[in-house]
């Protein structure tokens, strides 16, 4: 079988070559009948890849361990779920899952749309068909995943037992299709460069695209920040580590992407910004690829390092992107610049979120890579960590929320400041008196803790008083408010939920890191500690064995005031493959808010065998988690708009 | 080399939250949670990206029972902070100095914002060029409507 998958991946490099050539021709020659051949080409290449990776999967869930990719990363005791994600869990599966999206992108496009203009969608095509060809070009030549052993070992040697976890086992998926969405963006980028044109329509074209890999994305890197909260064993969900920061920086040009679209898209300015961006996104996925598996950072989860593939894929990068930056250095400057706009308006408040995103990507980008540099010029090693972020990413946040409330409030072309300052100041001071109070109430006092909460609210209400100024609730009549709010465009509930997530995440965020407790005890059985307010008994621990691990179950029972609040049942597992030992934490939600428990190492005292317990109260720490989930809903919603599906008016012909 | 790579990313995960053990503490409880502090600021050298304070490798503890002793000593945040860079260099803090070398990191990101604002500035200075008619047009015009005339 694994020789029709290598063929299938072969199949489908030939295909994306072929759909190159035949859309770039049809562009040349303007011919329908080329356009729709290099269409045919693109669901092929789809097709065959598809195959490729079904192929790889099979391999998996059979375990068949003459596959050296499968000998290396399965083990025929582990649950389907994980053979399954077992298929991305390496360099050569999870590049394959890449070029798995890439024409499953292209396949869209060639589908979706229908109402593009010809050239420009010959040419998109064509650039689709490219990256396609390139990267599945380096998947058969220098990583191909159906690589067979001569000699079969009778075993295979697993998965790292980490990432043996619901969560991580689906969180590539979600990940990569945001990754590689942005190729889409990039392909109608260069195709509107090409063609000397971006004008409303062109960013029209463009949203839906950057929606779905922006939610997509949103949605992974959360999962991925889940799964390190409750199985790393310490609590702590973003450690601003390498590989983190690879999947941010595309986020974040994909965050000011999708705002500066829409001051192309109703304004007609900008334009050269945006394409900007869009070239600039799918640049900053494929740095994200190439930094995680090149091995030049030191990360915790930098995984399957080869130095020899990532001079490769740091090609490939310069290569695609600096095409693409060179087009738009020579095309840019020819763009029209779009419609005038007065210093208060909607269009500064989002040149000004995009002056603060890029500013805050830069700080990524530095923080990821200037040790490196560094390093490189003067041969001095220096370490950039959590606070340098705090000290630069964090103001930059705080800047974005405080601004943010005003701009859906703002009108276009010309704002009228007053009238904002007159719809917000409910949530200003809303904000100021949530802030005021857990400054006066929460123990113990922190000033930071409640500038965060309060740009917490600030942008909860902002978002509420949005909706409320849209619907003239208060105002008009509640029948007429009703009729409002049920017919506004699913455009607008995205980019409120979306907010409101936003506002949901700093609370949480701004609780968890603030006023979080912790405690750690070696216990007996019958001893107890104390986390916050809760009272945790030790009550037992014993042995289970699991499908593929054993390990030491402890049950510790928690109290509050003397009420039992819950039994947790954190373990601590050995993997008998490898002989690793992970631990799975037992949390107790209580509201919004987690009492974490992980079970540490066996010790032996003089009384007889103790445990190590450590135990954390997260507030409101659920809500970091909630508030991304809500920002995808919010995305998912405006990409449901009817504006979306029906496309856009054409131009009429101008009378000659 | 790769299996290597991917084992020793494990042991890193693996070291968790290790300053929290009971068996390190110092007895004094503000001393223990300034001793902290320090510990989130303090790289564990030979691990993969961790701070002093997650890691449980033998020399992450080394570096722990040296900066409690020293918090213990009564030595400023500063002052044990440069006898650890003396001993280990600018790599031992996850927080780069303030110097000359790091001027582009520190200052790079507010430069973009600086540099955003100039440029929307600028943009929102020359506001309407494109109402006014560029000589060729303005020539144009002339000529149409002296067309019309004749």
């Amino acid at each position: 079988m694994a020789e029709f998958g290598a063929f299938a991946l072969i199949l489908g490099l030939a295909l994306s070559i072929a759909q190159l050539g035949l859309s770039a021709g049809a562009r040349v020659r303007r011919s329908t009948v080329l356009a729709a051949a290099g269409e045919g080409a693109a669901f092929a290449a789809f097709l065959a890849t598809a195959v490729a990776f079904g192929l790889l999967m099979h391999a998996f869930v059979v375990s068949d361990f003459s596959v050296a990719n499968v000998a290396a990363n399965s083990h025929t005791e582990k649950p389907l779920l994980y053979k399954v994600a077992g298929t991305w869990g390496s360099h050569e599966g999870s590049m394959l899952l890449w070029d798995f999206a890439l024409t499953a992108y292209g396949a869209a496009m060639a589908l979706f749309g229908r109402n593009l203009p010809r050239g420009l969608k010959a040419t998109a095509v064509a650039v689709q068909g490219g990256l396609g060809s390139v990267f599945l070009a380096y998947t058969v030549f220098a990583s191909n995943p159906f690589v067979r052993l001569v000699n079969p070992p009778v075993e295979g040697r697993s998965l790292n037992p980490l990432l043996q976890d619901p969560a991580l086992a689906v969180h590539p998926p979600f990940l990569y299709s945001g990754y590689v969405g942005m190729s889409v963006v990039f392909s109608l980028a260069v195709a509107a460069l090409i063609e000397g044109r971006v004008d409303a329509a062109w960013a029209r074209w463009v949203r839906p695209w950057a929606l779905a890999a922006w939610s997509l994305l949103t949605i992974g890197i959360t999962l991925g920040s889940f799964w390190a909260y409750y199985e790393l064993g310490w609590g702590g969900w973003w450690f601003w580590d390498p590989v983190e920061n690879a999947s941010f920086m595309p986020w974040l040009v994909a965050t000011a992407l999708l705002h500066s679209a829409v001051v192309t898209e109703k304004r007609g300015a900008l334009p050269g910004w945006t394409v900007f961006l869009g070239l600039a996104a799918f640049t900053f996925s494929m740095l994200g690829a190439f930094l995680v598996r090149s091995g030049v950072l030191t990360s915790v989860h930098a995984f399957a390092v080869d130095p020899k593939r990532g001079v490769l894929l740091l090609i490939i990068l310069g290569v695609t992107a600096g095409l693409g930056f060179a087009l738009f250095a020579w095309r840019a400057p020819g763009l029209n610049q779009g419609g005038v706009f007065a210093p208060v308006s909607r269009e500064s408040a989002l040149v000004l979120n995009n002056i603060l995103l890029a500013a805050a990507t830069a700080t990524v980008l530095l923080g990821t890579l200037y040790p490196l540099i560094r390093e490189a010029m003067t041969g001095e090693a220096i370490s950039v960590g959590p606070p340098y972020f705090n000290l630069t990413f964090m103001p930059l946040m705080a800047a974005l929320a405080l601004l943010l409330p005003t701009g859906p409030l703002l009108a276009w072309k010309r704002g009228d400041a007053l009238g904002v300052s007159q719809r917000l100041w409910i949530a200003a001071l809303v904000a100021l008196a949530a802030g005021l109070a857990v400054y006066a109430m929460e123990d113990p006092r922190k000033a930071f803790g409640a500038l965060g909460l309060a740009l917490g609210a600030w942008l909860i209400a902002g978002a509420i008083a949005e909706l409320v100024e849209r619907t003239r609730a208060f105002r008009a009549p509640a029948l007429e408010s009703w009729r409002r709010l049920v017919s506004l465009p699913r455009g607008a509930w995205g980019m409120t939920l979306a907010h409101l997530g936003l506002g949901v995440f700093v609370l949480g965020a701004t609780f968890e890191t603030t006023w979080r407790a912790e405690a750690a005890e070696t216990l007996p059985i019958g001893g107890a500690l104390n986390v916050g307010a809760y009272h945790l008994v030790l009550k037992d621990v014993g042995p289970i064995e699991g499908k593929n691990y054993d390990a030491e179950r402890a049950i510790v029972a928690a109290t509050r005031d003397g009420h039992p609040v819950c039994v947790g049942e954190p373990e601590r597992r050995l993997y008998l493959a490898g002989g690793q030992t992970t631990s799975e934490v037992a949390i107790c939600n209580r509201g919004f808010s987690h009492l974490y428990i992980v079970l540490g190492e066996r010790r032996d005292s003089a009384s007889g065998p103790v445990w190590l317990i450590r135990a954390y109260w997260n507030p409101l720490a659920s809500l970091i988690f909630l508030g991304p989930v809500i920002m995808a809903l919010g995305g998912a919603i405006s990409l449901s708009d009817r504006r979306l599906r029906i496309g856009v008016p054409r131009r009429r012909e101008q009378p000659a | 080399m790769r299996v290597r790579a991917s084992l020793a990313a494990l042991a890193g995960v693996l070291c968790i939250a290790a300053a929290s053990d009971p068996s390190e503490r110092l007895p004094n409880p503000a001393q223990e949670a300034r001793a902290r502090t320090i510990f989130k600021d303090v790289r564990c050298l030979v691990c993969q990206n961790e701070s002093i304070d997650d890691s449980q490798a033998e020399l992450a503890h080394d570096l722990r029972q040296i900066v409690r002793q020293q918090v213990k000593a009564g030595k400023s945040d500063v002052e044990i902070k440069q006898f650890l860079t003396d001993r280990y260099g600018q790599f031992v803090l996850l927080r780069p100095s303030f110097d000359a070398g790091n001027l582009a990191l520190w200052a790079g990101p507010f430069l973009v914002v600086g540099l955003g604002v100039v440029l929307l500035l600028g943009r929102l200075r020359n506001r309407q060029p494109e109402d006014e008619l560029s000589e060729a047009e303005r020539a144009r015009l002339q000529r149409l409507s002296q067309d019309g005339r004749t």
